[in-house]
């Protein structure tokens, strides 16, 4: 399926760009940034496993169990410091 | 309820405290108490009095004035409270300059505080805003600390943003 794949702050600064449109085989957002995680370099790096990294489905906060659908934008973010 | 103007503004420009308020209390004849509380940007990190010379702010269009119109909705369900304001500045801002406004309006003091500092958590922990900090060392982006974790955590809600 197609999906969006939107980055931001130092994890959009490691990937080098902050909007990607993706094919993937992923059927949920925990198997996406593994199979982001396989590209390596930028998306390595900052996506790795132990990194502090937060996700939106749709821009909804969401966990890596929530399933990944035709169309859907998904975000990956480090934890917000607003305020 | 909706209120006009709009509950959420995000925006590089700096904000006038007392039109906001204004604003905020000619809606409502109700209102007897407004709550404000004003963010700025401080010249220092923990130790390092003066060293910040600027601050980035980055955000995620759509996403993050959904989640705060989602955080007043929320404090509207559970304070007892009429109108509420936040505007939350991005781009490149200096020491001193105003960052962040969230001002609430109710009949009595007790519920406009609570909401107010209420907004505040939610936000520093839910709402999409990543701070860069411009020191002598080079630029470098803000840490989310627990302590803002545990603030949200006394109202019951559940977080692990930091």
């Amino acid at each position: 399926m197609k999906i969006t794949v939107k980055y931001f702050a130092s994890i959009r600064e490691a990937i080098g760009t902050g909007v990607e449109v993706r094919e993937t085989q992923a059927n949920t957002l925990g198997a996406l940034r593994d199979e982001l995680i396989a590209l390596g370099d930028g998306h390595a790096e900052s996506l790795a496993r132990g990194r502090a990294v937060r996700l939106a489905l749709n821009q909804i906060m969401a966990n890596e169990a929530e399933a990944l659908t035709e169309g859907a934008e998904v975000a990956f973010f480090p934890p917000v410091t607003g305020g | 309820m909706k209120q006009d103007p709009a509950w959420v503004s995000i925006q590089t420009q700096d904000f006038d405290l007392n039109a906001e308020i204004a604003a905020l209390r000619a809606q409502d004849g109700r209102v007897g108490a407004v709550c404000s509380f004003v963010g700025t940007v401080r010249d220092r990190t923990a130790g390092q009095p003066g060293q910040i010379s600027s601050l980035e702010l980055e955000h995620y269009p759509g996403m993050t004035e959904a989640a705060i119109e989602a955080m007043i909705d929320a404090a509207l369900q559970r304070f007892d409270i009429y109108g509420a304001r936040v505007i939350h500045r991005i781009g490149l801002l200096q020491p001193l300059d105003q960052i962040v406004l969230v001002a609430v309006t109710s009949a009595h003091r007790g519920e406009s505080f609570a909401a107010c500092e209420f907004l505040m958590d939610y936000l520093k922990t839910q709402a999409p805003f990543w701070k860069k900090e411009t020191s002598p060392e080079g630029a470098c982006w803000v840490d989310a600390r627990v302590s803002d974790d545990a603030a949200l955590a006394r109202w019951g809600i559940d977080t692990r943003n930091s």
